[in-house]
């Protein structure tokens, strides 16, 4: 019974910290520039498809491709900013969550036309650790750690470097900013760019554990939503805890109810929390 | 008496914008608020509008007490307002704008006597010729103008004014003045804030100064420009003032 | 707010269409005209809470979801006839919406937004584990429930006629809400809340009941879409897809007018066709769909009849 719960911790804490890494990209270009990335999900496909593909034919191992698929991410998220969203950043909320979502049905058609729907997989043997009772798959336990190694970069680029400041200044007073001689576009740009590499980078570590197809990341997507209304908007940090909290929940409330009933609590409790949490949810525009 | 503020105190966070501000509106007055940037006046008529709850205090209206009502109800009961950052419903229509008022306001009227009222009003304030055109299109002087008309044809008991005359070159200072006297013309009681001197010297029946959310001064506009701790914390040399004020009128939009 | 010759070509527009399968007697016809008319009571729909409102209902579609299993519910096991099935599915989907308004209408933007697919996401959560409800194999009619209808062949048309009847009430309720007192105050609120309420308009109340209006036509549609289809399930009944089908013909159409929502379902409707049977692009609809959308979003986000509207003052009254 006992080693079921620490199964269950040390399993909850390994995934948490991976929908944390998930989360913080769409964290970051919500709390940027108040857009929701509804492509939020096919970036992270995309992220798995980059991986397997640098996995299957450039043999690059998954755990150091992250690097390439972080690289590859901020590039084409920037790319993406500049034609589907610069041009509408200051409209309606209406404008950003249809072009972001457009983005989503072109890479997920794309992807459907490339790759059909047939799961795929990584072939990776790490062997596993043994907690107890509990088996650990490698993978998993790597995943974790290259989260937390992520997350920790990004948090240096974003307090620590010019660029991350630049964003956060932005991020608090567009307007300011331009005076100030930052050129918001590009920064911008690169807030897009580094929410969706941060996105592939964790899709293309969750290949690593689970089978994939294009249309993987929706799941993820709708799991950051959660955390980051968990966590709250605009820290790295409130993303990792809204992930651990969410992992936890996750693969412990399993041991009790049936595991049918979890999307059905995650988005319970996305609902509530978006009402009762008043301050910094509510009313803003 | 219609309108009664009774120690009304707000804080937002740390900083006090209303202390323990009191006084009382005689009906068909019109009321004068001075007091520099940041003391509170557009607080106070958001605590007399209903926009958010006060921290202590009374807002009474023909003797009722509204303090606890939404600014819906307010609206109802005849108290109106107009924004100092005006706040037109752009993809509406001029004349759609101030149907606005006329039919969720005081008046209460159905469509059609709405557009009425509303065509009169804006006969009256002179957007009569802009009537279709879309409200996010006006300038500013008229977007002054509209928020004007939009209060106005609630058919208020109660209008209060947030700077309408900033902005304004001397040419329409002059003409929303007239406007001004000819709604005092019809009964109805006046609030305004104004740093404009001259205009509310001119027109104020009682001016009261706010001074860092206090009530340092109320009585007539003489007395009140001649009160010592008005001149100090406020006015300086009255003469300067007026000058440094009427700059500032016409810079600040 | 004259009172507009919009309805004058539109309704007896709309009747030459739907004559036009019993007329003919084409099935194909019909299924296409079929489509047409439920997309356009959903766009018109939507487009109450989206288009007069400015709440960006995203998760929309759970209302569709909604009504479907309560009047497939009814028919099913209490053999209710459609009608009175589809009209306590409306009715459900309503009162949930109001309920919920009560709650998620307080948030603004996009905050608004996520709540709907999250509510939408919670419901198809938990529908998939009512077991009485079929759970995630959702329910099938007994092909006897058609008997009542004079068969099969016959219940199809009896559902096509009522999918008729569906969006000419959606549509003339939607106009009357655009020419009212009632729609006045939604559009103020749409421009600016806190002014809305300031001028008097009670923003609670109008909201919900905006969302109320707004969840009814497409309860009884997911009602009669079901009715046709024979069967429901969640996957189907709260697809987050066809809720953002929606409000793609409401962009597409133009947003805030009738004739806009209109416009865009039908055309929405052939392009689609169109998409699915060219061998060219039949694979590839989905990626096509997303880069019209967002060359719309960018290029003319005022829409089809919105751009109409903004060039001839002549032609605006009959596109309302
Ligand atoms: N909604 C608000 N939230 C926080 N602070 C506010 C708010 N409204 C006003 N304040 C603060 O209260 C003080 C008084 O503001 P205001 O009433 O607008 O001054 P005035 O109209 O006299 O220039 C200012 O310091 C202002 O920053
Ligand atoms: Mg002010």
């Amino acid at each position: 019974m006992v080693s079921a719960w620490i199964g269950a911790i040390l399993s909850g804490i390994l995934l948490g910290l991976l929908y944390g890494l998930a989360a913080i990209g769409l964290n970051l270009i919500w709390g940027v520039m108040n857009v929701i990335n509804l492509s939020h999900g096919a970036f992270i496909a995309l992220g798995m498809f980059s991986s397997y593909f640098l996995a299957h034919y450039l043999h690059v191992s998954p755990f150091l491709g992250v690097v390439f698929v972080l690289g590859f991410g901020i590039v084409i998220g920037m790319i993406t900013y500049l034609v589907s969203l610069h041009k509408i950043i200051s409209a309606p909320e209406l404008s950003t969550l249809l072009a972001t979502y457009s983005v989503s049905l072109i890479i997920i058609g794309l992807g459907t036309f490339i790759f059909t729907t047939n799961p795929r997989a990584i072939d990776i043997h790490l062997g596993s650790v043994s907690v107890g009772e509990t088996v650990l798959p490698m993978t998993k336990i790597l995943t974790g750690l290259f989260s937390i190694v992520t997350t920790a970069w990004f948090y240096f680029f974003l307090y620590k470097t010019w660029s991350g400041k630049a964003i956060r200044s932005v991020s608090m007073n567009r307007d300011a900013a331009e005076l100030m001689g930052i050129n918001t576009t590009a920064t911008l740009a690169l807030a897009f760019g580094i929410g969706v590499g941060l996105a592939m980078t964790a899709g293309s570590l969750a290949a690593t554990i689970f089978p994939f197809t294009i249309l993987s990341g929706g799941g993820y997507e709708l799991k950051s939503f959660v955390i980051c209304v968990l966590g709250g908007l605009g820290s790295p940090i409130g993303a990792l805890v809204g992930g651990l909290v969410l992992g936890l929940i996750e693969n412990l409330v399993t041991l009790k109810i049936p595991t049918s009933y979890v999307p059905f609590l995650e988005f319970l409790i996305l609902v509530f929390i978006l009402i009762v949490k008043p301050t910094g949810l509510l009313a803003r525009r | 008496m219609i309108l009664k503020v009774d120690n009304v105190t707000k804080s937002f966070g740390g900083l006090v914008a209303l202390k323990d501000v009191s006084f009382e509106v005689k009906k068909g007055q019109i009321m004068g608020i001075i007091g520099p940037n940041g003391a509170g006046k557009t607080t106070l008529f958001n605590a007399i509008s209903g926009v958010f709850n006060i921290d202590n205090g009374k807002v009474i209206f023909k003797d009722e007490d509204i303090t606890g009502l939404p600014p819906n109800k307010r609206a109802r009961k005849g108290i109106a307002r107009t924004h100092q950052i005006v706040r037109p419903l752009n993809e509406l229509s001029v004349l759609e704008n101030v149907m606005v008022g006329s039919c969720f306001g005081k008046l209460n009227a159905n469509l059609g006597n709405s557009r009425d009222k509303a065509l009169e009003v804006l006969e009256f304030v002179g957007l009569y010729d802009k009537r279709e055109v879309l409200a996010g299109k006006l300038n500013v002087p008229e977007k002054k103008r509209l928020e004007l008309a939009r209060a106005l044809a609630s058919d208020p008991e109660i209008i209060l004014l947030d700077e309408v005359l900033a902005g304004l070159n001397p040419a329409e200072v002059s003409s929303m003045l007239d406007v001004i006297m000819g709604i005092r013309d019809q009964g109805i009681t006046i609030l305004m804030i104004e740093h404009l001197m001259h205009a509310i010297m001119n027109v104020s029946d009682t001016v009261i100064a706010l001074v860092y959310g206090q009530k340092i001064a109320e009585g007539s506009p003489e007395e009140v420009a001649n009160n010592p701790e008005v001149v100090e914390a406020y006015l300086g040399d009255p003469e300067l003032a007026l000058t440094l004020l009427r700059e500032k009128g016409r810079r600040s939009k | 707010m004259e009172k507009g010759k919009t309805l004058f070509w539109l309704i007896p527009g709309l009747i030459v269409l739907i004559l036009l399968p019993p007329l003919t007697g084409s099935v194909t016809m019909r299924e296409s005209v079929f489509l047409m008319l439920m997309y356009v009571s959903l766009a018109v729909s939507l487009n109450i809470i989206l288009g007069y409102t400015g709440y960006v209902s995203f998760g929309h579609i759970v209302f569709y979801g909604i009504g479907g299993y309560i009047a497939f519910y009814l028919m099913k096991f209490y053999n209710v006839h459609l009608i009175p099935a589809m009209v306590a599915g409306g009715i459900g989907a309503a009162i949930a919406a109001y309920a919920l308004g009560e709650a998620v209408l307080r948030l603004r933007g996009a905050f608004f937004a996520i709540a709907t697919i999250g509510v939408n996401e919670a419901v198809k959560a938990l529908v998939n584990n009512l077991d009485f409800i079929g759970g995630a194999e959702g329910l099938f009619f007994n092909f006897k429930i058609y008997k009542a209808y004079g068969g099969a062949a016959k219940a199809i048309w009896f559902s096509y006629y009522t999918m008729a009847g569906i969006t000419l009430i959606a549509i003339l309720v939607a106009y009357l809400i655009k020419k009212s007192k009632f729609g006045l105050g939604l559009m103020a609120i749409r421009e600016d809340e806190d002014a809305a309420l300031v001028l008097g308009v009670s923003t609670k109340h109008y909201k919900s009941l905006a969302y109320a209006i707004s969840a009814f036509f497409p309860g009884m549609v997911g009602a009669v879409f079901f009715f046709k289809a024979g069967n429901i399930e969640p996957h189907d009944a709260f697809h987050l897809i066809k809720s953002i089908e929606m409000i793609f013909m409401v962009m597409l159409g133009g947003y805030g007018n009738v004739t806009g929502a209109l416009t865009g379902a039908l055309v929405y409707e052939r392009l689609k066709g169109y998409l699915l049977v060219s061998p060219l692009f039949k694979d590839l609809h989905m990626a096509i769909s997303g880069a019209i959308l967002l060359l719309i979003v960018l290029f003319m986000p005022q829409g089809i009849v919105g751009f109409i509207r903004e060039r001839s003052k002549r032609l605006r009254e009959w596109l309302e």
